[in-house]
């Protein structure tokens, strides 16, 4: 028989299960393991032979005894919003701290950004807070904060060394991802913003679970025109489904690029599948725009500046404008931004 | 073991997303191809498998064969041509459903990418270029473990480390390169991916994402700079919808007339496009990178020794 993996993935369980405080192991997980957290552990067919098998299958079941802890930290959050995208590199960062100055620039409203890509964060560099560290107080880890109304986590601020590489497996970033929900002040927040990796792993579901007691408004979905891109942002969106998150819009990013020379329109990332606009209307999501490719976003992500106080008048940035405005309106929020 | 009759296995490495590892990987695929080696590419990004649309074999399946699996076959090789065989295995090939997500934890990829390392039969190759996912992470720590346990000594080549130009990106790359020194995992080099956009109105070239950091960063660390790739949308429609490169007159690169070119390739005068895979090399010889690759390409094998 040929290999494939077409009997249904237990997928369902994947997302349910990691809701039990995770138990002391004394060896390595083994490759099937079904998660020393979750309703099977210990007594699974892979279990067999597994030295942590007695602990996994006496620790105290139930759910997380960190979770309440986590809901109350939250409780001042009104809103949670989660950026999503099954590829890499097609703006998710960007777009994340564009939504944070543009929420921003309301001075009475906070916005706070987690940053969930552990192996590759760039959220404190975009916000041009890269050389910072965390404070510790008896009260837990205060944000960076890049402006009075404008905190960020990430765990670039807690290594020795700049490039220093995070090698870290699934449980390990399991962990940190709990620690920036249970012991960071966010404290009295209007949104706070969840920056992910690419993919569907180990990250998407801790937030998945240790944000689902307290409420996530939605996620919001980022892709390039491409098909080679759409491919991996349907995946997300299965993902979303199983995983009951609500998915409150679809971002093309990078959708064509006007030549600063003759303004000639190249559609260097073609949409030959119809793009953004066809992936949302197949899969029944709000199409929240089109957002064209300008070299001074990548900039001004380099120099940490905000791309909307330097260039209003761009093109990009008006676009951008109409998919911030659109998004606020799905959370039936609004956002002060001139057009 | 799978790997056993494989000469030089080569990582394809990048700690950020989206910079064109799977472009890259495919490109040096068609290379090593084109110049008459016999390639194998594994992909190990198990939640975004890009490489079977890449290579146009999407709607492949993997067969069983007596004591592993058979990979999907993307062109054979011709002698006459001096085009060696090109094969491939992806997790997507495995797939009820294209759209279907795969949510696996850590224990369960590294299980994966066991077998994959360990259950493919690709019998006699020259060279094994395996894909990896952004990151740092489970799949690149049991790839390396793996490789470490599994590979003779020499066989695994080292990485190319592929990064675009802007800061954002390097940053994350240069931790993928402290990756490599940890893991004595030996850098073939770096390759700088979408450096520049030539207008094809006004061939006004525009640094869209930046320029020189690629190279700033190889300088750092002190690896070899494999080249510097530009953006060329050609490619782009190649891979999206299988159609052959088409240039305006006098597109002359290194030497090369690619406006030429494509009216000495073209098979089909009435301008349909067909999307054979076993033609994706002979039509990737008309695209203007295969020339910035032959180059990559050869600095690699001069690399590999």
């Amino acid at each position: 028989m040929a290999p494939s993996l077409e009997e249904p993935e237990p997928v369902q369980d994947v997302i349910d299960n990691p809701l039990k405080a995770r138990p002391q192991l004394v060896a390595p997980e083994p490759e099937h393991c079904p998660g020393p957290e979750s309703e099977t552990a210990g007594k699974a067919d892979s279990c067999a032979g597994c030295p942590n098998q007695a602990i996994c299958a006496s620790a105290p079941k139930g759910p997380d005894p960190d979770l309440p802890l986590i809901t109350a930290r939250l409780a001042g959050v009104q809103h949670k919003i989660l950026v999503l995208s099954g590829k890499g590199g097609v703006g998710k960062s960007t777009f994340t701290s564009l939504l944070a100055h543009a929420f921003a620039t309301d001075e009475e409203r906070t916005v706070g950004i987690m940053d969930a890509d552990i192996c590759g964060p760039s959220i404190p560099k975009m916000m041009g807070v890269e050389d910072e560290t965390i404070h510790i107080s008896n009260s837990g880890w205060s944000p960076v904060w890049v402006a009075d109304n404008l905190g960020v986590m990430s765990i670039q601020f807690m290594l020795p060394n700049r490039d220093d590489a995070i090698i870290w497996r699934g449980p390990k970033k399991n962990g940190l991802i709990k620690k920036f929900l249970k012991e960071v002040e966010w404290g009295e927040m209007d949104f706070l913003l969840v920056d992910t990796p690419p993919g569907t792993s180990d990250e998407h579901l801790s937030v998945n679970s240790l944000l689902k007691e307290s409420g996530i408004d939605g996620a919001i979905m980022v892709t390039t025109p491409q098909e080679v891109s759409l491919l991996d942002v349907r995946k997300e969106i299965d993902f979303c489904r199983k995983a009951g998150i609500k998915v409150l819009g679809l971002v093309e990013n990078m959708s064509g690029f006007v030549c600063p020379n003759c303004t000639h329109e190249s559609q260097i990332f073609k949409a030959t599948t119809g793009g953004g606009a066809a992936l949302a209307k197949e899969m029944g999501i709000r199409f929240l725009g089109e957002v064209p490719l300008d070299p001074r976003i990548g900039m001004a992500c380099d120099y940490g500046e905000s791309f909307f106080d330097h260039y209003p008048e761009s093109p990009a940035c008006k676009a951008l404008k109409r998919v911030v405005k659109g998004l606020a309106a799905e959370i039936g929020e609004k956002v002060l931004l001139n057009d | 073991m799978s790997l056993a009759r494989i000469k030089h296995i080569v990582l394809v490495l990048s700690g950020k997303g989206g910079v064109g590892k799977s472009s890259v990987t495919t490109q040096l695929a068609l290379s090593l191809s084109l110049s008459g080696h016999s390639v194998g590419v594994l992909d190990i990004d198990l939640t975004g498998p890009s490489m079977p649309r890449m290579l146009n074999i999407e709607n492949a399946k993997v067969t069983q064969a007596p004591g592993g699996w058979l990979p999907v076959q993307v062109h054979a090789a011709s002698p006459d041509k001096g085009v060696g065989e090109l094969r491939c295995m992806s997790l997507g090939f495995l797939l009820r459903a294209r759209g279907d997500a795969v949510v696996w934890r850590g224990p369960k990829k590294t299980a994966m990418i066991r077998q994959f390392l360990s259950d493919v039969l690709w019998g006699e190759m020259d060279y094994l270029l395996i894909d990896t996912p952004p990151g740092t992470s489970d799949e690149h720590i049991s790839l390396a473990e793996t490789l470490l346990k599994e590979a003779r000594p020499g066989q695994v080549a080292g990485a190319v480390v592929v990064t675009t130009p802007q800061a954002v990106a390097t940053a994350d790359v240069r931790k993928e390169l402290n990756f490599c020194a940890k893991t004595s995992i030996a850098v073939l080099g770096v390759v700088e991916n979408m450096a520049g956009f030539v207008c094809p109105n006004c061939a006004e070239c525009t640094d869209i994402f930046g320029k020189g950091g690629g190279q700033v960063m190889a300088n750092d660390f002190n690896v070899q700079f494999l080249g510097r790739v530009p953006i060329d949308p050609q490619f782009v429609m190649l891979i999206e919808t299988g159609r052959q490169p088409e240039y305006p007159q006098g597109t002359v690169i290194n030497g090369q007339d690619f406006s030429k070119a494509l009216q000495n390739v073209s098979s089909s005068p009435t301008g349909e496009v067909t999307k054979e895979a076993s033609l994706l090399a002979e039509k990737y010889r008309g695209c203007s990178l295969e020339p910035v690759f032959r180059k990559i390409t050869q600095d690699i094998v001069t690399a590999v020794g």
